[in-house]
């Protein structure tokens, strides 16, 4: 059976829909929206439009080989997520999701973001198309984001910081979710990632899974075959999805990055595929960093991006299948993977991307000159500037 | 045969009224003073107790008990202290022990054995917010072997089919969501919550309480007008917060005055018990 075809609400023994009651209609009003969409070709016409007319897709391939010379194995080359309008692969869900929204005639727009580019998009979104936006977003966060928190103000939107639980993403989603049960007659939750409750995770990867698909045709195009591997980092996991869909059913390896913090052996980690178990979290079922009661453990990771205790069912069915392989990655070895890039290339990553590329240099050693191995270049760096300069120490040079 | 659930609402709509709920989360402020507090929720006027369990992640919660769960946690909660202070208020009260939880403390404490453990406890059953029917099958199989109480909500966003679902898989009652919201107490109870319960009704619920939203005893004495009972709980865990035990016994004595109210239709016979 093709692996692609898999349309939820379930993948294996996850996904599925643990929300209260009061959040179903919502869900299948959105559901069915969704499915008239995908075969609606006034919709796919207007959407194909946006990607080619503000995204800037599709988006190029760039052959990074000074980069790939530092392994000195295979040949690697980055699917340029990083050039799309916004800076990351996030404003191909939005735009899909925002579309929709339209459609179902709602007039406010509300989303959780970590690192803020899912932020970003959604404001980006809601000023594009004249509606209204309230972006949740941790504390904590919006400290060590501070620049996409004017960003997204600068765009319309209202930023809520949330100061429940640990006041990351996971709060964020939880204070979203709460927003969402009280207004559901006029707002949209836009979702940002391929978790939470159907039909956001199968949604979500299909609106990403123009990355994939348009890889593997300019592969086939250019290099007349398909890539040995393709590897992404991993949080929530929508832009890892995005590119693994189009291959599920190919002879090729698939990657997933997670983020491994202060070290996959320490309790600072945000390895939810390596470290969780099965559990319920924000809607769905899946792996989830949690302890002995089901409490969820807050996660660690000098990306914002990739600070999350859960992980999209479909990762999770992957996983326990066995067709994608999920390894970690330190916070030491992604900075490390982020200036690399940079020196090599001229291409500053965002420290989430970092943590594929890190990985990638450490696949690449392990294969030959013949193997292609193709990474989603998920997101630019521009947004991590201040992490960066303080992990490296320039801001000490410029005092 | 009726669960315990079952015969207090029937014995209390017997003589012309319905019934209080009063929730609080186990644990808090801390073990000792949670059992003191439920045993006051109890003796001043509580016909059921929900007990809730403390969960890192209560989408379905308000500030108010967020607060108060949080605090829990952080004190060191375990869910083996939950069995314990079932165990300690059963023992001291009749009043049937409902447990509030979200889905995944369950599913990793086993669901078979939580049912057992909560059922040897002296619990009578489940309310749980984040599980709707559809996913329920495990738990249905489990409640059924161990003679357990489930309360599934309803929304007024719900399809009539879906308010079938509700009311054919809870046994106890059903739990109306009063309006779209999260727990928490406002001023007025949503008109909402007046159309929703005679949907249920229309549709054969036998037992329907009210909860979200509710806050005082006019709240109570409106909804307990066409409702089988209201569920009271963030403004009983603010009486806990300032007040402690003292504080809940003096609040539940006043949301339970709004009982005593005379209903012109609960004394009409043609409403009696169904």
């Amino acid at each position: 059976m093709s692996l692609r075809a898999e349309l939820g609400p379930y993948f294996g023994e996850y996904g599925g829909r643990f929300v209260p009651e009061a959040l179903i209609a919502a869900l299948d009003e959105l559901d069915a929206a969704y499915t008239v969409s995908k075969t609606d070709a006034v919709f796919q016409a207007e959407l194909s439009e946006l990607h080619r007319s503000y995204t800037g897709r599709p988006s190029i391939i760039t052959e990074a080989s000074r980069f790939a010379a530092l392994a000195g194995g295979a040949r690697i080359l980055l699917k340029r997520e990083d050039l799309n309008h916004t800076g990351s692969h996030k404003i191909n869900n939005v735009l899909g999701q925002a579309l929709l929204a339209k459609r179902l005639g709602k007039t406010r727009l509300i989303a959780e973001t970590g690192a803020g580019q899912h932020g970003v998009a959604t404001a980006t979104a809601a000023a594009l198309m004249g509606m209204s936006c309230v972006v949740y977003m941790g504390e904590v966060d919006t400290e060590r984001q501070a620049l996409n928190v004017a960003r997204m103000k600068l765009l319309g939107a209202e930023v809520v910081p949330v100061v429940h639980g640990s006041r990351t993403l996971k709060d964020a989603i939880n204070e979203a979710m709460r927003d969402w049960v009280a207004n559901v007659a006029n707002t949209h939750y836009l979702l940002g990632t391929v978790a939470g409750p159907h039909p956001f995770p199968v949604m979500v990867r299909d609106f990403h899974s123009i990355i994939g698909n348009e890889a593997r045709d300019q592969l086939l195009e250019t290099e007349g075959r398909l890539p040995t591997a393709v590897v992404a980092c991993v949080g929530g996991g929508s832009n890892a999805m995005g590119i693994f869909h189009a291959f599920l059913d190919d002879d090729v390896a698939l990657i997933g990055y997670e983020a491994a913090g202060d070290g996959i052996d320490t309790p600072r980690h945000a390895a939810t595929l390596q470290k969780g178990r099965p559990g319920v979290l924000h809607g769905a079922k899946t792996y989830v960093l949690q302890d002995e009661d089901g409490q969820t453990i807050e996660s660690h990771s000098i990306s914002a991006g990739l600070d999350y205790p859960g992980i999209g069912p479909e990762h999770a069915w992957l996983k326990d299948s066995g067709r994608a392989t999920y390894v970690g990655i330190s916070d030491a070895q992604a900075m490390q993977g982020m200036m690399d890039l940079s020196r090599t290339e001229g291409i500053i990553p965002a420290i989430e991307t970092a943590h594929a590329l890190a990985g990638a240099l450490d696949l690449a050693r392990t294969l030959s000159p013949s193997d292609i191995i193709l990474v989603n270049l998920s997101g630019r760096g521009d947004k991590d500037m201040e992490t960066a300069a303080r992990y490296f120490g320039f801001l000490k040079d410029a005092e | 045969m009726s669960s315990r659930v079952e015969s207090v609402i029937d014995a209390a709509r017997a003589t012309g009224r319905g019934v209080l709920v009063g929730y609080l989360p186990a644990g808090f402020p801390d073990v000792q003073t949670s059992i003191d507090a439920l045993i006051a929720l109890a003796e001043s006027g509580v016909d059921i107790i929900e007990l809730g369990v403390p969960y890192s992640d209560p989408v379905m919660d308000g500030v108010v008990i967020q607060r108060a769960t949080n605090a829990a946690l952080e004190t060191g909660f375990r869910l083996t202290d939950l069995f314990e202070i079932i165990r300690s208020v059963s023992a001291k009260t009749d009043t049937p022990i409902l447990v509030m939880t979200y889905w995944n403390p369950v599913v990793q404490y086993g669901i078979n054995r939580f049912a057992n453990d909560l059922k040897e406890a002296g619990g009578v059953g489940l309310i749980t917010p984040d599980l709707i029917p559809d996913e329920a099958s495990e738990w249905i199989a489990a409640s059924d072997a161990h003679g357990l109480d489930r309360v599934f909500l309803a929304a007024p966003s719900s399809t009539d089919e879906r308010l079938v679902s509700a009311i054919t898989s809870s046994r106890g009652f059903v739990y109306a969501v009063s309006t779209m919201g999260i727990t928490g107490a406002r001023a007025d109870v949503d008109i909402a919550a007046r159309s929703l319960v005679e949907r249920l009704e229309g549709l054969g619920a036998k037992r329907v309480c009210v909860g979200v939203g509710i806050s005082a005893a006019e709240h109570v004495r409106s909804v307990t007008g066409y409702a089988s009972g209201a569920i009271v709980g963030s403004h009983l865990v603010s009486a806990l917060t300032e007040g402690g035990p003292e504080g809940v016994a003096r609040a539940t004595s006043e949301l339970a005055a709004g009982l005593r109210a005379e209903h012109p239709s609960r004394l009409n016979p043609s409403k009696g018990p169904q």
